[in-house]
């Protein structure tokens, strides 16, 4: 009971802060066109390398900088965040059912069902993860579905693998055996009694996930291998700051930190929404 | 003579490695009547329990015997027709009130659900008839009980809320399995007092599990004392207190603490008596061996 009062108590901050940052950067991403300052692909090269507002030697409009192709920074970051956002959402999402719904089945049912789900998890997880992003982008070609699949394809077995064992403990306690002395069916037990209680895992789960997600893409795009190299991605312009982090430090240092926050903000938001929606700890 | 409630005949189950948990068990229960079920641990009450409401572990295997539910052959019902028939006509009290509610739904949706979903209650009579359980296990503000999850309440409320929802739906039989062995003392005996009272008002026969002589006194009119999975005396209870025919029995009796000099009487059961029950167990297990190959 004790931990739960601290655990609640902690809600709070957490939950407004990272939520907080998250609905800034996803407006932000979603009005990109009438917020962000200049034109992200706009290059001029009488602006190039301009530092952040504070420093001497600035234009009024960059607030960020520029980037070696007097491209804005800021504006750059902004677009960025759509792409990060549309990944995180689809390919958490879609990680999310599959693996989940194959969780569920597998603590649930047991036996053989699971005995086989276990398996593939197994083999699944043999493959370094972002080996495999690399590996499965390059076979699917690039482009924005395809970086959505891998990370998909690749993260279900996370949510596989908690949900399966969240699932096998409840399946365990007697409200269940219960239900099934009740007469209710075990795909009914299944949906109404055990899905509920693993709900709040899977929220966190979610969260977590979009933030992966925003990673993984950024790694993508870091190699390359992502969206057209023409529309700005955190990941791509970590990289092309990589280049110049001894002219122009900011155009490492403020998509990195754009990353970290949100990466973090996810992980965060997802264990607070937790403690939310869980009755024992509310 | 009308059919019993409850008619188990010469049960055996096995594990996967050929123990036998049950030992050709037979028990009845009469119907309105309370018949106890005592033994130490791992004596396989819970076991028959479970056995009787169709949810063994799948390790366990029943390979010898049968069940009657109100004359009905358990055994010779597809599974589909034993799960509704189970589901009509029995309930279960079980020994911990936290588990058996799920801890993420509130309390009244939680009691009303099985009345309207299995039975087919119209919503209103069955939150009618909830209220009215409620009423009879003596909780007293039921617009918070039945708003609250499992965790909001206590132990004691927690176990009447099973009571109530166990004879919600009139079962003709109840498994009590140790509903007072995870709550406080002091709430053992209300809770006991409240089954009796509701047992008797509703005329419900209940196969009660439990390992304490003083609750079988209490509460039943019959025994069945259990040993390693086999039935070692079975009696009125009134004669069993009386007159324990089985050593084993008598050891239980002699172990079970009085309140007025509690560790003087908390002795463990006599050498002579186990070596007896074992080479009891033996065989019949030969028996057993000899009948099945
Ligand atoms: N899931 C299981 N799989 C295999 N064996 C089991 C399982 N559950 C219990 N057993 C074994 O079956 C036997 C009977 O167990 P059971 O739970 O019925 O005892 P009990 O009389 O209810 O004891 P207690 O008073 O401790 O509840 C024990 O030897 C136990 O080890
Ligand atoms: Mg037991």
């Amino acid at each position: 009971m004790d931990e739960a009062r601290i655990a609640r108590r902690g809600v709070g901050p957490r939950l407004w802060l990272a939520g907080g940052w998250l609905l800034l950067a996803l407006l932000a991403a979603i009005f990109a066109p009438l917020i962000a300052p200049q034109d992200p692909l706009a290059q001029d090269l009488m602006l190039e390398r301009l530092p952040p507002f504070w420093l001497d030697g600035t234009e009024p409009g960059y607030w960020l900088g520029t980037d070696s192709l007097g491209r804005d920074l800021l504006s750059r970051l902004i677009f960025g965040g759509r792409i990060a956002f549309i990944v995180a959402f689809a390919a958490a999402l879609a990680a999310c059912l599959v693996g989940s719904a194959l969780g569920l089945i597998a603590g649930y049912f047991g036996g053989w069902a699971d005995r086989i789900i276990s398996r593939v998890v197994d083999i699944w997880m043999a493959f370094p993860p972002v080996l495999f992003a690399i590996l499965l982008v390059a076979v699917l070609g690039t482009g924005l579905s395809s970086v959505i699949i891998a990370i998909a394809v690749i993260d279900w077995t996370r949510f596989c693998r908690v949900i399966r064992a969240e699932a096998m403990g409840q399946s365990r306690m007697d409200y269940v055996e219960n239900a099934r002395i009740a007469g209710y069916g075990r795909i009914g037990i299944m949906l109404r009694e055990v899905l509920p209680n693993v709900v709040p895992s899977i929220v966190a789960l979610l969260s977590l996930e979009m933030g992966i997600a925003v990673i993984v893409e950024a790694i993508l795009s870091f190699v390359n291998l992502s969206i057209s190299t023409d529309d700005p991605t955190w990941g791509g312009i970590i990289a092309e700051g990589r280049l110049s982090i001894h002219q122009a430090w900011w155009v490492l240092v403020f998509p990195l930190i754009t990353l970290i926050l949100t990466v973090l903000s996810f992980s965060q938001f997802g264990e607070a929404l937790k403690a939310r929606f869980d009755p024992v700890l509310r | 003579m009308s059919a019993a409630c409850l008619d188990i005949r010469s049960l055996s189950a096995v594990l996967p490695n050929g123990q036998r948990v049950l030992r050709s068990v037979s028990l009845s229960v009469q119907p309105g009547e309370v018949r106890a079920l005592v033994g130490e641990s791992g004596a396989g009450k819970t076991m028959i329990g479970k056995a009787v409401l169709g949810v063994l572990p799948s390790s366990v295997r029943i390979v010898e015997g049968d069940m009657l539910l109100e004359g009905e052959d358990l055994g010779q019902l597809q599974p589909k027709a034993r799960r509704t028939l189970i589901g009509a006509r029995t309930a279960l009290i079980p020994q911990d009130p936290l588990t058996a509610l799920n801890p993420s739904r509130r309390i009244g949706p939680q009691m009303t659900d099985r009345l309207v979903r299995i039975l087919g209650w119209s919503g209103e009579r069955a939150d009618k008839r909830i209220r009215q359980l409620l009423d009879e296990v003596q909780i007293r503000d039921p617009e918070r009980v039945l708003k609250s999850y499992p965790h909001e309440l206590s132990g004691g409320m927690r176990q009447r809320v099973l009571i109530a929802a166990a004879f919600a739906a009139e079962p003709r039989l109840i498994v009590a399995d140790e509903p007072t062995t995870a709550l406080d003392v002091t709430v053992q005996k209300q809770i006991l007092r409240l089954i009796a009272q509701l047992q008797r008002d509703h005329g419900t026969a209940i196969l009660f599990v439990t390992h304490d002589l003083g609750v079988v006194a209490k509460i039943s009119q019959k025994v069945s004392v259990l040993y390693a999975g086999k039935v070692v005396e079975e009696a009125d209870t009134a004669d069993l207190f009386a007159a324990p025919q089985h050593p084993y029995t008598r050891a239980l009796m002699a172990a079970t603490p009085r309140y007025t000099d509690p560790l003087a009487s908390l002795k463990p059961v006599d050498e002579a008596v186990l070596a007896g029950l074992a080479a009891e167990i033996a065989t019949a297990d030969q028996a057993w061996r000899q009948r099945h190959g």
